[in-house]
């Protein structure tokens, strides 16, 4: 049973205030927050078995050694991944990204061709845009529509066999847009090419089934999931996995380490060098585990009916347009009211204690298609309420006031 | 009326206002009586990097005195750009290089002086003093 009023109590950050106003947090595409449950497993890590991982034969070792691993097999459980050992926990997103691009500049040939979407984070354009300079390799673009959805049919004529990996977003961070990955890892296994999948935006949102989507690489961010900072997940199929060179050398990810040569370890460690955030595992564990306690589909239900009573209320504010009007979206509006700069909306809402993002979003090519230099945008969890989406409303209007 | 003068005709100006919302309205105006600037100083080279919202500022030596014009796409911006050329503007490089901003904190906009603004407040200022140091050199050949 979904009860937003217990689920409120989870979160402490929920009762302070914000210039003199409760806060209210609609920034949760940029990090979700935490509920105490996983702050407490943090304090718990460190106050009663800090010790190192995979190392130690000292009962702390292998006590946190046990708690880490058994995180790993919660990641592994809730994307449905068939073996743990495909599961590297990363530093988050970013960092899941370059390990595969790293990787893939030692498989890459000069005229192989890798395809982006157009409505990519940073995070998922420069790693690739630096891959393809130093492969020789080409970067090509599936374009939107003004809907902010891929145009699929373009995507089908970008493919061919000289294409190696697609990367796209499964949520558009910048408008919301769920794109219909299914569809796009199909096409691309038609010519054998690998497809990553920058789920950051999405898994607060959507429960993802690695083997039921066959995607081949999965990345995403705990933070974006109501987990700590500093930890994420790099899934990649074993068999590809195991080509890849690694990233980073150093200590965990070696089997054998002579000065002539070193032998790596086998998968996940392989891609873990040196001292893992532990706390931040085991936390993104309990995370998971919150999050399935609640359930997706009630997140969902109650999230789409949040989006679309924000979605009509703010379209009542006149000169208001809203970018990213696909019916395939989640937790994200993104807008702009003629004639006044999202920065002024942006000041002037936090102010009455609301927090939104103002600007590009990490995605200037999307900012370029709509020729406006940003969006205020404001994004939902499933502890905002409809009281929280009337406040917003206001503050709009009130900031509209006074700018206009 | 010398730099110092202006600083403290602005707190007083500013000391009305009772909370956040008179001090904002007021800005707003100020951004929006701020002098147009012509589309050609509009230029790339005038934009100040580090800004969420875009700054043009521009300026010339007139006699031994610097004359700022600025102008941004944002009001906020705008209004805040209007508090600093009254400062700054038709002023020696020597003085400007020299002026403390202390003031604005008290006027209530230390939020603004945080490196994180994405307005970039402490860019301007940095702008400001670099033609400063730029037209003093100038002046000193």
């Amino acid at each position: 049973m979904f009860d937003i009023n217990i689920i409120r109590k989870d979160f402490p950050i929920l009762n302070r205030e914000v210039n003199g106003k409760p806060l209210v947090y609609l920034d949760n595409a940029a990090t979700s927050q935490k509920p105490q449950i996983v702050i407490d497993s943090i304090v718990d890590y460190y106050s009663t078995y800090n010790a190192n991982i995979h190392r130690g034969v000292h009962t702390l070792s292998q006590e946190a050694t046990d708690v880490f691993e058994i995180a790993r097999k919660k990641v592994q459980k809730h994307f449905n991944i068939k073996e743990s050992k495909e599961v590297i926990l990363t530093s988050g997103t970013t960092h899941s990204i370059n390990i595969v691009a790293n990787g893939y500049a030692e498989i890459l040939q000069k005229g192989d061709e890798v395809i982006v979407s157009a409505m990519e984070h940073h995070s998922n354009i420069v790693p690739w845009q630096m891959l393809c300079e130093r492969t020789g390799a080409v970067l090509k673009v599936i374009p939107m529509n003004s809907e902010g959805e891929l145009i699929l049919s373009e995507y089908e004529k970008l493919l061919s066999e000289k294409t190696k990996l697609v990367f796209v977003n499964h949520v558009s961070n910048a408008l919301g847009t769920i794109n219909p990955i299914e569809i796009i890892i199909e096409k691309a296994h038609e010519v054998n090419a690998a497809v990553l999948v920058d789920g950051a935006q999405a898994c607060s949102h959507i429960k993802v089934d690695v083997q039921k989507i066959d995607v081949d690489y999965y990345v995403t961010s705990a933070h974006k999931m109501c987990g700590p900072t500093g930890v994420g997940m790099l899934y990649g199929k074993k068999e590809l996995l195991n080509e890849l060179q690694p990233y980073q050398g150093g200590g965990e990810m070696i089997k054998e380490v002579t000065f002539e040569k070193t032998t790596y370890a086998d998968l996940p460690h392989k891609f873990e060098a040196g001292t893992p955030n532990i706390s931040g595992g085991i936390a993104f564990g309990v995370a998971i585990d919150y999050l399935n306690e609640i359930g997706f589909d009630e997140i969902a239900n109650y999230e789409n009916e949040l989006i679309a009573y924000a979605t009509q209320q703010l379209l009542e504010i006149e000169g208001l347009k809203i970018y990213g009007t696909s019916q395939y979206k989640t937790s994200v509006i993104s807008f702009n009211i003629e004639g006044i700069h999202p920065y002024d909306i942006g000041t002037i809402v936090d102010k009455l204690g609301i927090a939104v993002r103002t600007g590009h979003h990490c995605a200037q090519p999307i900012m370029e298609f709509y020729k406006i230099p940003g969006t205020v945008r404001a994004s939902f969890s499933f502890y905002n309420t409809k009281e929280e989406v009337d406040v917003l409303v206001n503050a709009v209007k009130k900031a509209k006031m006074m700018l206009q | 009326m010398n730099i110092k003068e202006i600083q403290e005709e602005l707190i007083d100006e500013f000391s009305m206002f009772d909370d956040w919302m008179e001090r904002y309205e007021y800005m707003i105006e100020l951004g929006k009586s701020l002098p147009l600037i012509s589309e050609e100083q509009k230029s790339d080279d005038k934009l100040i990097k580090g800004c969420q919202s875009k700054v043009w500022l521009h300026a010339e030596l007139n006699n031994d005195t610097i004359s700022f014009t600025a102008d941004s796409d944002a009001i906020i911006t705008k209004g805040i750009i209007a508090i600093l050329l009254r400062v700054f503007s038709n002023q020696k490089p020597e003085v400007i290089l020299n002026a403390n901003t202390d003031f604005i904190d008290e006027i209530g906009l230390k939020e603004h002086l945080s490196p994180t603004r994405a307005n970039g407040l402490v860019s301007m200022i940095k702008q400001l003093k670099l033609y400063a140091l730029a037209f003093q050199t100038q002046l000193n050949k």
